[in-house]
């Protein structure tokens, strides 16, 4: 027998009784969210954030369907290369430019998904990193993109014509807004009936499709759902640092995200969002040290295969889940 | 001399159709090491790429270090890489064969980046110049084209490794062992067969593919940490299209997308990049398997 990848996510703890206690913790770390820019520089909080949200969206694939993309990038850059270029070119304002990126990861998603769910397992992350890369070469080539330049200085502007983001605060908070939304998103969806086929399909798929579940079908719309929260971060993210470059659509940033989410925890819901603070933290400490970054990564990549495939959040549940059996 | 062919002149019409014929002879060196470790050990080697810059790395050092040239380097290079490939199947992959196969893609992932970032950290990104051995500078003019040498010694070496490859695979006894232990291993080691060694031999040999193709690559290319970290995604999407099922359909299908890339460099170059990337969606969309593989 074969054990799954997915393993990380079982054993989770909630039960009657604990209820109340997850509604004090989430009060908790929503406080934590609010005040956190009171302490810590805001520009680092909004990048946590949006790689947060981009871990969380991959997650929804890798730990909920089974699927492994290695193409997420495409998603996150596209949808930033193109709120850059709507917002900065065409002056829309910044929610219209994030609602415009967004749409296109979600075409892209609906594209990509359609061809890569043709194959499964290897082949998929194959397929998903190979048509990441043709976008990385169209990102390079195309007009609009400003090739290695990318798009510079987008401005911020006005959220609804009315508050001005380049307040940090301002920003943060609609940042804050923008990644509970996306969260809140993939709760829902994986609490939701169709997230208990999602999962029934990553379990076990020739079976969920002799009990006459469409498997593509909930596939290709995890995918987009998956693609278009991508998107959504990356739009984001283009509006906070004002930039969209070639980095966000490499297939380094790709590993990046299968990072966070190995480390964090797949198929947990919070996971994600800790392995990407810590991944982002980590960057920047590394970033003021002689140490190469990539051998870091790398080595951390190497060490979570081998020994902590359940990730930080799985395996504090499993430990939980253990004690309570 | 010749008319034009298509209203491109023949110098560059074969020119470029040269140039994916070695980039094909990489593509296909690549693609065979890709496949028999697949086979084997079900692990899609990330790291392939890496190991490949390792290979031009290792002949760059020798020369450079012990002065020990092109030639020994073409044996030793890949002796070298495929003994590194050893010790990290030996130390860390084997610990994966019993799960998703999609931890051997993460772990190589992670190794890819290790390799790579530590020759980016030595050496920056600058490539490195490493000269084409005496004996094969020089070219000759066939008429309508002019063919330097040293490529045509790459064509040509790369073709007869993957012809030998195929031939030890397809027509020998150990080969046979091999293609057996593919199908099921646990009866291969019934028969008193030493599965995990042959295990550990074909991961090491693969990956010693990879360091040739290295060495191979190195005085055409400059010798660059990441020569093989874009090359390696082009690899994936071949190995995609011709499927993993057939040892003569990787070669066939390295080499035939190499020159369709050098034939879309002559008409359209700006989609010399994607050509092959678009080739793969055409190829899922109507035969999903790949041209020569086997759904499993």
């Amino acid at each position: 027998m074969v054990t799954d990848i997915r393993d990380g996510g079982r054993g989770a703890v909630g039960t009657a009784g604990t209820s109340w206690l997850r509604l004090v913790a989430g009060a908790v770390l929503l406080l934590v969210l609010l005040t956190a820019p009171l302490v810590l520089y805001p520009i680092f909080l909004m990048k946590v954030l949006c790689f947060a949200l981009f871990a969380c969206a991959f997650n929804l694939l890798i730990g909920y369907v089974g699927l492994l993309s290695f193409g997420h990038a495409a998603f996150f850059g596209g949808a930033a290369y193109v709120s850059a270029h709507a917002i900065k070119v065409w002056g829309v304002t910044p929610e219209i430019g994030i609602l415009l990126g967004t749409a296109t990861a979600a075409v892209m998603g609906g594209v990509f998904g359609w061809i890569a769910i043709r194959r499964q397992g290897i082949y998929f992350a194959m397929i998903t990193l190979a048509l990441a890369q043709m976008i990385y070469f169209l990102a390079l080539q195309l007009p609009f993109t400003g090739g290695e330049d990318g798009i510079q200085a987008v401005p911020r502007g006005h959220l609804f014509g009315l508050i001005n983001l380049n307040n940090s605060l301002a920003m943060y908070y609609t940042v804050l807004v923008i990644f509970l939304f996306g969260f809140a998103v993939i709760r829902r969806a994986v609490h939701s009936p169709f997230g208990q086929v999602l999962k029934a399909i990553r379990e076990n798929e020739p079976r969920a499709v002799s009990l006459g579940y469409r498997t593509d079908q909930y596939k290709l719309v995890a995918f987009v759902l998956s693609a278009t929260l991508a998107g959504l971060a990356g739009a984001t993210k283009a509006l906070v640092f004002q930039l969209a470059s070639l980095t966000d659509v490499t297939w380094q940033m790709s590993g990046e995200v299968v990072l966070m989410t190995l480390l964090g925890g797949m198929g947990t819901l919070f996971g994600p969002a800790v392995g990407a603070a810590l991944v982002v933290t980590l960057q920047n400490y590394l970033a003021a040290t002689q140490l190469p970054v990539t051998v870091v990564i790398g080595a951390i990549f190497v060490i979570c295969v081998l020994v902590f495939r359940r990730g930080i959040v799985g395996e504090i549940a499993h430990r939980l889940g253990v004690r309570k059996a | 001399m010749f008319a034009e062919i298509f209203g491109i002149p023949p110098q560059a019409l074969f020119g470029q159709l040269l140039l994916g014929l070695i980039n094909g002879s990489f593509y296909a060196l690549l693609s065979l090491g890709l496949a028999v470790i697949f086979g084997m050990l079900n692990v899609i080697n990330f790291a392939h790429g890496a190991l490949y810059m390792l290979g031009a790395f290792v002949a760059w050092l020798l020369l450079n270090r012990l002065g020990i040239g092109y030639w020994p380097a073409l044996l030793l290079a890949p002796l070298i890489v495929g003994a590194i490939g050893i010790v990290l199947e030996k130390a860390l992959l084997r610990w994966l064969y019993k799960l998703d196969h999609l931890y051997g893609l993460l772990l190589t992932f992670g190794l890819a980046l290790i390799i790579e970032g530590m020759f980016r950290h030595w050496y920056g990104v600058s490539g490195m110049p490493y000269p084409i051995p005496p004996a094969l500078q020089g070219g000759q003019n066939l008429g309508f084209m002019f063919l330097p040498n040293y490529r045509a010694w790459v064509v040509v070496a790369s073709l007869a490794v993957c012809l030998a490859t195929w031939y030890a695979i397809e027509r020998t006894r150990l080969g046979a062992y091999l293609r057996a232990a593919t199908e099921n291993p646990v009866l291969v080691q019934a028969f008193g067969i030493n599965v995990p060694l042959m295990i550990t031999l074909t991961y090491g040999f693969g990956v010693a593919l990879a360091g040739f193709a290295g060495v191979l690559a190195a005085p055409i290319y400059s010798v660059n940490p990441l020569m093989g970290a874009n090359l390696i995604i082009v690899v994936f999407a071949v190995v995609v299209i011709g499927g993993m099922g057939s040892i003569l359909g990787a070669i066939v299908t390295g080499f035939g997308l190499g020159l369709l890339e050098g034939l879309t460099k002559v008409f359209y170059p700006e989609a010399s990049n994607i050509v092959i990337f678009v080739v793969m969606i055409v190829v899922l969309l109507i035969k999903p398997a790949g041209l020569f593989g086997r759904e499993r």
